[in-house]
């Protein structure tokens, strides 16, 4: 009977480790306590940096991490910040976050940050404290059931009831956590088990027993896919978020196939950086508020390359519209992502380096592609998509555009010269971040894509700074998402850690009142951002400095006020109140049936039925 | 059997009934973690049973029936495929022809000619008799759904009382043998 179709990866025939030998490893060495197992075998994994809150359940951790200087803790004021902060740290460094919150209401506080993880696939391991193990289930004070709480909000997740498993289990979830389609892992720590006393072992050096993702796609269908392209006369290639995961190599990778083949390349919001945005062959972000050129390239063409990016629904529009004509390739590291929501002709089981460097040799090896002139047809095409000028503005008058105030933060962080790393929230600011501010490289651009969580971006700009301590680290904020985290200030004054805060201030929660101005006749529901605080004076009062600018003719100078202070800054950039972010692919339409601005022409088209049900 | 299967050829709405067998490691919440897989993703479960198969290795095995779309099941290998714990995924239903077993514990409470009807048809369907009242019988029968059900609706207008069934466990005929 054939193997499983991911070539194997849980085939019989390679060696697991057995528990048995496990043990053995284990036993020769001396005994310490729980705590200190932990923090060694973090200490074993490449833990620098863990971002946490201590508490009851956590103590013994807290007092063996002040007898050590190897891994420094950062006190977050809130656990969802200490989740984001490890995803920012993680999705800049390329390695795995570290956070540690205490039981009960830690642990269910961090649920928000281990989902925005899981969604777009960032490795973390968290560490949960726990009742001792005699009191779990008897209700005890600050119990949770954080295993069962966080099982669908994680990779995997582990409760640790024996001291003599404890080094294992956190070389394994390291392990996890990194391996594969990266994400989030919990381990749960009863008190008794980290003041107990166990052996420590090291890192098994063995295949894990049933874990063990394929990595190498497949030769026969690597020269399938390039045969597909090598044929295609209307070729785009388009990447995300997992050519992130594979490192900047796999970015390089995707740069030498991009040029060798001369096809256009666009990327998803979470890939933005893995092709460069000054790139000619470069299309921009495709999907629900993409570009003109890249959502028509897409419906329009004839072969498609997907390479780490998952075929989400901001993505695609209507499924059943969906690049129609297209013979679609999907390179993805997680089996279960292939044929999910889209039928593909080809699936490229393995890492995105390794399938970007199959796939360049393979083209290198073969024949020149059939339809030279065809793809100057299709260049032609889309170098008129292109000139539709999809994302110009007009900024006049008194007020300040919010995409004319992402331009010029952009430009003039270029003219500083420094490696600059963005961080969202989430909403209209968003989507303008991810259209205004060109990314040249991967690791640079932090968002919450698919759980979209207001509030992601002040705490992951903390943990960035903390991996990048000279880089200049910006969250583009909107004045609503900000106050969902405004706590971590604290975190930045008691760390020092110079982030910059722009706000565009629109005083809505602009992506909702968006869409009540196009689905919901205007009813403004609940969006007006009332009483707000003065951000001036809440900067102040958190020990940063606070700047207001109002007028189109102060933003340069504000902007630059901002990047010049050494310390943290928050910038309240009041802008127009009822810009609505174009383009904008209506919920429940096809690409090609796309919404311009108004300073484009085609008016705002109305959303259908079954359109207004989807999010 | 293609390396990888490819879905051009259009079965998006065809529905089938897949038997999924899946080796795991015998480790407290893996039944939770398959469980909370199909219904936090909307999958049917049509029975489920599991029960340890290698104490030694504490390997247990898990029969899923389910129905889908060909893509749904095929998710639904992948998704059970990618749990940590999980060694190996087989759908049972399409790698080669396969035996798929039910146990059902039947009780009736019946007396005079229906008593004697009971056990007539008892007999036919080679059931066993593993308890016997004056007033009742508890029959034992294995078998496939079919064979079970075509039983328990003979049994209704004889004073069935009370069915229990183990739910399917199934197992590929000739030399292929599932490993974890």
């Amino acid at each position: 009977m054939p193997v499983s179709p991911n070539g194997g990866a849980k085939s019989e025939s390679q060696n697991t480790m057995s528990a048995t030998a496990l043990q053995t490893a284990t036993s020769a060495a001396q005994t310490m306590s729980g705590a200190e197992i932990v923090l060694r075998a973090l200490k074993e994994q490449g833990v620098e940096v863990i971002f946490g809150y201590p508490g009851g359940a956590v103590l013994p951790l807290y007092d063996a991490l002040f007898q050590q200087n190897a891994i420094r803790h950062i006190l977050v004021r809130h656990e969802q910040a200490a989740v984001h902060a490890a995803e920012g740290y993680a999705r800049s460094t390329g390695r795995v976050g570290c956070v540690l919150v205490t039981s009960g209401p830690g642990a269910t506080n961090a649920v928000t940050g281990l989902l925005d993880a899981l969604m777009d696939s960032i490795p973390l391991v968290c560490l949960t404290g726990q009742v001792p193990t005699h009191l779990i289930g008897n209700d005890a004070f600050q119990e949770a059931d954080t295993t069962g709480i966080t099982r669908p909000v994680t990779k995997h997740n582990y409760l640790v009831k024996d001291i003599n498993k404890l080094a294992g289990v956190v070389h394994e979830a390291f392990y996890v956590a990194r391996s594969g389609r990266p994400g989030p892992v919990v381990i749960d720590l009863p008190k008794d088990v980290l003041i107990g006393q166990g052996p420590y072992s090291e890192a098994p050096t063995a295949p894990h027993r049933s874990y063990r993702p394929q990595r190498e796609p497949n030769a026969e269908l690597v020269a399938a896919a390039v045969k597909l392209l090598k044929g295609a006369k209307r070729p785009i290639v388009y990447a995300g978020g997992g050519v992130v995961n594979a490192g900047p190599e796999a970015s390089a990778l995707l740069g030498e196939f991009v040029r060798e083949t001369g096809f256009p390349c666009t990327n998803t919001l979470m890939g933005l950086g893995t092709y460069p945005a000054s790139d000619p062959q470069f299309l921009g972000m495709l999907g629900m508020h993409g570009t003109y050129e890249a959502n028509l390239a897409m419906h329009g063409c004839d072969v498609m390359l997907n390479i780490g990016a998952r075929f989400d629904d901001r993505v695609t529009g209507r499924l059943n519209a969906f690049a129609p004509t297209a013979k679609k390739i999907h390179a993805d590291i997680d089996q279960s992502s292939i044929n999910k929501n889209v039928p593909v002709d080809i699936a490229l089981v393995g890492d995105a380096g390794l399938t970007l460097k199959a796939l360049l040799a393979a083209w290198r090896a073969s024949e020149q592609p059939q339809h030279k002139g065809a793809l100057a047809e299709w260049w032609q095409q889309i170098e008129a998509w292109r000139g539709k000028d999809c994302l110009r503005y007009r900024q006049e008058g008194s007020i300040i555009k919010p995409q004319h105030a992402i331009r010029r933060l952009y430009e003039i962080t270029q003219e500083t010269r420094r490696d600059t790393f963005i961080t969202t929230e989430v909403g209209q600011h968003q989507m303008w971040a991810a259209q205004y501010f060109g990314f040249e490289k991967p690791n640079r651009w932090m968002t919450s894509g698919g759980l979209g969580t207001m509030g992601y971006g002040l705490p992951a700009a903390m943990g960035v700074q903390i991996a990048h301590p000279d880089a200049l680290v910006i969250d583009i904020a909107g004045e609503a998402s900000i106050l969902m985290n405004i706590q971590e200030m604290a975190t930045l004054a008691q760390y020092r850690l110079p982030v910059k805060v722009f706000i565009l201030n629109n005083e809505y929660m602009g992506m909702v009142r968006q869409w009540q101005e196009l689905l919901h006749g205007g009813r403004y529901s609940e969006s007006y951002s009332a009483a707000l605080p003065d951000f001036v004076k809440l900067a102040e009062s958190f020990h940063a400095r606070g700047l207001r600018v109002t007028r189109p003719e102060e933003l340069d100078d504000g902007i630059r006020e901002m990047l010049a202070h050494p310390g943290p800054v928050i910038m309240d950039c009041a802008v127009a109140k009822d810009e609505n972010c174009f383009p904008m692919i209506p919920s429940g339409a096809a690409h090609n049936e796309m919404i311009l601005g108004p300073d484009q022409e085609g008016g705002v088209k109305g959303v259908t039925d079954e359109g207004k049900v989807l999010v | 059997m293609p390396a990888v299967p490819t879905m051009s050829d259009n079965n998006e709405t065809k529905l089938r009934n897949a038997t999924i067998a899946v080796l795991v490691d015998n480790e407290p919440g893996i039944l939770a973690r398959v469980v909370g897989l199909f219904s936090g993703r909307g999958y049917n479960i049509e029975s489920l049973t599991v029960a340890p198969v290698d104490e030694e290795r504490a390997i247990s095995r898990i029969t899923i029936v389910t129905s889908g779309t060909e893509m749904v099941i095929e998710q639904i290998k992948a998704q059970l495929d990618r749990l940590v714990p999980v060694r190996k995924v087989c759908d049972l239903s399409i790698e080669g022809p396969h035996l798929a077993r039910e146990l059902m514990l039947i009780k009736v409470v019946c007396t005079g000619e229906q008593r004697a009807e009971a056990l007539r048809l008892a007999d036919a369907f080679r059931a066993r008799v593993i308890d016997a009242t004056t007033a009742s019988f508890v029959f034992e029968m294995t078998g496939n759904g079919d064979k079970l059900e075509a039983f328990t609706a003979l049994m209704r207008p004889l004073g069935l009382a009370e069915v229990v069934r183990t739910g399917v466990i199934g197992i590929a005929r000739g030399t292929y043998s599932l490993k974890a």
